[in-house]
């Protein structure tokens, strides 16, 4: 019998109704791998075998009495900012200690409502600032992949690390990720694996804990982009518990997997080939042009002249936004606190200890940008970049652009530790490159794996789409998956 | 921002100081508890008087991942609020977030609204007096703006030696902040501004004003000057829950600030205190003290934005208020300024006194409904929800009076019997024998004898007729009030021989 743990969501949806093996099975062999990899790889902070025994059961009467939901019995990771009732909910950070909520987050809940199983909680970068998955509470998280004859340890990115690691190294079938400005596409582009971020409003951010609230959406990340359409369906709705999620339909979007690509638009800003980028991501950038082109698309040259202003912008949005949503980690309620002499020394002192560097840093840019004096100069002006980096995108879609194609990162996974990051936190700023423009302006991105580096890292390209859109991102993504060909990396844990 | 001085420095509200007179310049800030039966953002109770953190939801603890879902509710009842201050209504306006850190605070920050308040300028018609002569002053008093927010939790110092415990019950409650532009002058205006203010939201039905039970609470903004001179640094009372200590800490500010002046000092921007029991301000934090809030919109929330066919909706449904109603009274039923002034103080009196005055004489029930019912419920510390005597009672009364069955004097008697044993008015004055005596041979043997029984009396009212009132009092008390009293005064006269 093949590793039950190689299979897609829907080569494994397909045995599982032809009873070719159960539901428990499938999850057993998940909880398997995860128990013999994740000492190495650290994708998984916590593991709930019991929990997810028993679903699995659950999964299986469905199954056999033919009341299958679109993910019954697929063994899911979930990504730790996620709420999961009961379970280990702490966003990879200090200050969460012991935090178990009463309440279940809309995505889970939904796939939960759709059969899927749940394997346990994801390793991440601590409240999702990160680009590496080495800011995370419980330890940086190894990248399944490594340079060709070397045992360096590489980051998967982040900081949906873990669950790009845990996707690649067949540790879950899928994985819930978050992207507040490319912590599903990049961690995907760095794994070889495939991610979506949705339009911003497609899936509820209701019981997911919030890093920067205008910014942040909930997608998948999966071994195909076949998989991550099956995920996005389930995971997606509208939620009356969350104004910001938008009442459209969810469309079937595993239906858009093959459509023909031929007559589309693919726009190609040229503002996106940066300084200082691989010239192998240029190469792959080439090659995915090329396989649009092939496949019938029409290539348009466009301008998306602001892209230069969006890292910038981002980093004045997203930390404002933090340092209010992150002020409820006080001490008072939940989660950690070390004692002071008054109530502003039990502060400060449980802040300090409970809240890593990266995330101390954000607080006080964000602290900073939104105080008297500074208000309009920072967090003002980068909402009028915001307003003209979403114009931008508007102007190439109302001249007739169906996607937009570029780069996912500017460079392939690199080394745990390494100093260049190290030593200056805007280089790995600088990974969000080709990613935050997406956030700024709300709008849904897909990184589908386009090559191996020389290196022989996976590299992915990015597709953007129009808001709500996604249906087309799946169907281009899909052209492009089927001329790189798939990716998995060799087996050293 | 230029602030616009409306008003005219009038010397009779100038306070004398060493140097001359002073002006002071007062603004309010009125935090009014929504009328709703959840909260602005959450779905958790608002009943007051609950065990501590029994009406906290997932939202109002802010536990992680948590987001805020706008009551409908409390939106109308900002938008009626508007309407009833004759306030521009924002058809989009914008949540946005006050930070800080507090316990009683479980986000570390208020959703409140800052730049874009869903309520714009209105205005409020006070009425100060009555003066020497016995006129009242309307005036006309500017708002500056209306806006939602949210409601903090309560923390209790004395529950526990050395930990301070925290009822998150408030957190979340919505609050209208309604502001005043500093259009008010003295202390007796601020306390007519809140009296009317509380009057208006009652009638609307979006706050009960209740002071006590914190479900009003003002800040009161207070500087001097020199009459009609530039404003001066002002010192904001926070947290003031009485009218009466808002008039006692606004004379104590005005008092404290010109004496500083006056020994050329300078006031100091600050917030203050109010301690009731000292009847004083304290400094509570100075300008430099004072917090930065960091506002910015709640990028949990999208624009609150409705259309005019919500406003026209709420403004068809608007109650009568106080001011219009008190107009309609005084056209309709001709009763004095004054009078319907008392009348309409609160929707539930003027209620009463409209099913009083229905078919009857306006003007006499106001005079019973004022005079007596208010009266007797102040006497016996009840509101009028509380009233012994219904309306139907009094007006039967009232109708009893009009027929001439009882004298005026008798009704007051009924009155009392009604509001201490209740039961019909006229069984009352049948049961017990206090209908008028109106039966002319019966007062005319009064009459008679009481002149036959005091020849000396009549030598000396035949002298000074005034004296004739003597006599009827004597009729009146021999038939123990029930005469018709305008038959003893025409017997009298006539039997004395004393010209009309």
């Amino acid at each position: 019998m093949t590793d039950l743990t190689s299979l897609t969501i829907a080569q494994a949806r397909a045995e599982l109704d032809k009873g070719s093996f159960t539901s428990v099975e499938l999850t057993k062999a998940y909880l398997g791998a995860i128990e013999a990899a994740n000492p190495a790889i650290n994708a998984y902070v916590t593991v709930t075998p019991e929990k997810a025994i028993e679903m699995a059961e659950v999964a299986d009467t469905r199954i056999a009495s033919g009341a299958a939901g679109p993910l019954e019995g697929i063994p899911l990771g979930i990504k730790d900012l996620f709420a999961t009732k009961g379970v280990h909910t702490q966003a990879c950070s200090h200050i969460l200690d012991g935090f178990k909520p009463e309440y279940e987050s809309t995505v889970t809940a939904n796939l939960w409502r759709d059969g899927a199983v749940m394997l346990g909680k994801l390793n991440m970068d601590e409240f999702a600032m990160g680009s590496s998955n080495e800011t995370s509470y419980y330890g940086a998280v190894k990248n399944p992949w490594r340079q060709d004859g070397s045992d360096m340890d590489l980051v998967p990115g982040g900081s949906s690390g873990g669950s790009a690691a845990a996707v690649a190294a067949n540790l879950c079938a899928a994985a819930t990720a978050t992207d507040t400005g490319g912590s599903i596409r990049q961690p995907a582009g760095l794994t070889g694996t495939v991610g979506i971020k949705p339009t911003y409003g497609r899936c509820s951010r209701w019981g997911t804990v919030a890093f920067a609230s205008s910014l942040d959406q909930a997608g998948p990340i999966a071994r195909d982009v076949r998989d991550a359409a099956i995920m996005l369906r389930s995971m997606a709705s509208v939620d009356e518990k969350d104004t910001t999620s938008v009442d459209i339909a969810v469309p079937d979007y595993e239906a858009a997997i093959g459509q023909s690509v031929k007559g589309l638009k693919i726009g190609i800003p040229k503002e996106y080939r940066v300084e200082g980028m691989a010239e192998e991501v240029d190469q792959a950038w080439t090659n995915g042009i090329a396989w649009l082109r092939d496949a019938g698309a029409e290539i348009v040259d466009i301008e998306l002249p602001h892209t230069r202003y969006a890292l910038p912008a981002y980093y004045i949005v997203a930390p404002a936004e933090a340092s209010s949503n992150l002020a409820r980690y006080d001490g008072v309620r939940y989660g950690l606190r070390v004692p002071g002499k008054d109530i502003v020394d039990m502060y400060e002192k449980t802040r300090a200890a409970g809240f890593g560097r990266e995330v101390q840093r954000r607080i006080m840019i964000g602290t900073y940008v939104l105080s008297a004096g500074y208000y309009d100069a920072y967090y003002l002006r980068a909402q009028k970049v915001r307003t003209l980096i979403k114009r931008d995108f508007e102007n190439a879609f109302n001249a007739g652009v169906d996607a937009i194609l570029t780069p996912a990162t500017p460079s392939s996974a690199f080394g745990i530790g390494d100093q260049e990051m190290a030593s200056d936190p805007v280089k790995m700023y600088m990974q969000d490159i080709f990613t935050v423009t997406v956030n700024m302006a709300g709008l849904p991105g897909i990184s589908v794996p386009a090559g191996l580096d020389h290196k022989g890292l996976p590299l992915g390209l990015q597709l953007i789409g129009k808001p709500f859109d996604e249906e087309t991102l799946f169907r281009a993504g899909h052209v492009i998956e089927q001329a790189a060909g798939s990716f998995t990396p060799k087996r050293w844990w | 921002m230029t602030i616009v001085d409306t008003r005219t420095p009038e010397a009779k509200r100038f306070i004398p100081g060493a140097t001359g007179d002073w002006e002071v310049i007062i603004g309010l800030e009125v935090h009014a508890q929504v009328t709703s039966n959840s909260k602005l953002f959450s779905g958790a109770s608002t009943s007051f008087g609950s065990a501590p953190n029994s009406n906290v939801s997932l939202v109002d603890a802010a536990m992680p991942g948590m987001l805020p879902v706008i009551n409908e509710e409390c939106v109308k009842q900002a938008v009626r609020t508007g309407l009833g201050l004759k306030a521009q209504i924002n058809n989009r306006s914008v949540f946005d977030r006050k930070n800080y850190f507090y316990p009683d605070l479980p986000q570390g920050y208020q959703i409140s609204q800052f730049k874009d308040p869903i309520v714009g300028e209105g205005k409020i018609m006070i009425s100060v007096g009555p003066d020497r002569q016995g006129n009242f002053e309307d005036i006309e008093i500017g708002i500056e703006r209306l806006h939602l927010e949210q409601d903090a939790g309560k923390s209790m110092h004395d529950q526990h030696p050395t930990m301070s415990y925290v009822d998150l019950n408030r957190s979340g409650v919505a609050l209208m902040e309604i502001v005043s532009k500093p259009d008010i002058r003295s202390s007796d205006e601020a306390k007519a501004y809140i009296t009317k203010l509380r009057s208006i939201l009652r009638y609307l039905g979006t706050c009960d004003g209740n002071m006590d039970e914190g479900s009003m609470r003002a800040d009161v903004n207070v500087s001097v000057r020199k009459p009609g001179g530039e404003f001066g640094t002002r010192c904001e009372i926070k947290n003031v829950n009485s009218i009466r200590f808002m008039g006692q800490a606004i004379e104590y500010e005005a008092r404290r600030q010109i004496a500083i002046l006056e020994d050329g000092g300078e006031i100091d921007q600050e917030t203050r205190l109010f301690d009731p029991n000292k009847g004083e301000t304290r400094s509570m934090r100075s300008k430099e003290d004072a917090h930065d809030y960091r506002y910015f919109p709640d990028p949990d929330l999208l624009p609150l934005e409705f259309d005019d066919a919500f406003v026209a909706e709420l403004a068809k449904n608007l109650p009568e208020l106080p001011d219009e109603k008190r107009e309609r009274f005084v056209r309709d039923m001709g009763l004095t300024v004054y009078d319907a002034s008392i009348l309409v103080s609160e929707a539930a009196i003027a209620d009463y006194f409209e099913k009083v005055a229905a078919g009857r004489d306006g003007k006499a029930a106001a005079n019973w409904v004022i005079n007596d019912l208010l009266g007797a419920l102040n006497k016996s510390g009840k509101g009028i929800e509380d009233t012994p005597v219904s309306p139907d009672q009094l007006g039967g009364i009232l109708d009893l009076i009009k027929e001439g069955v009882i004298s005026g004097k008798i009704a007051k008697d009924l009155f009392e019997i009604v509001w201490n044993e209740g039961g019909d008015p006229a069984k009352i004055v049948e049961d017990r024998g206090m209908k008028q005596v109106t039966d002319t041979g019966a007062i005319e043997k009064a009459v008679d004898e009481v002149i036959a029984a005091n020849p000396d009396q009549v030598e000396k009212a035949r002298a000074k007729p005034n004296l004739a009132g003597w006599f009827v009092g004597q009729v009146m008390k021999a038939t123990g009030g029930k005469a018709n009293p305008q038959a003893v005064q025409a017997l009298v006269k006539q039997k004395l021989g004393i010209e009309e």
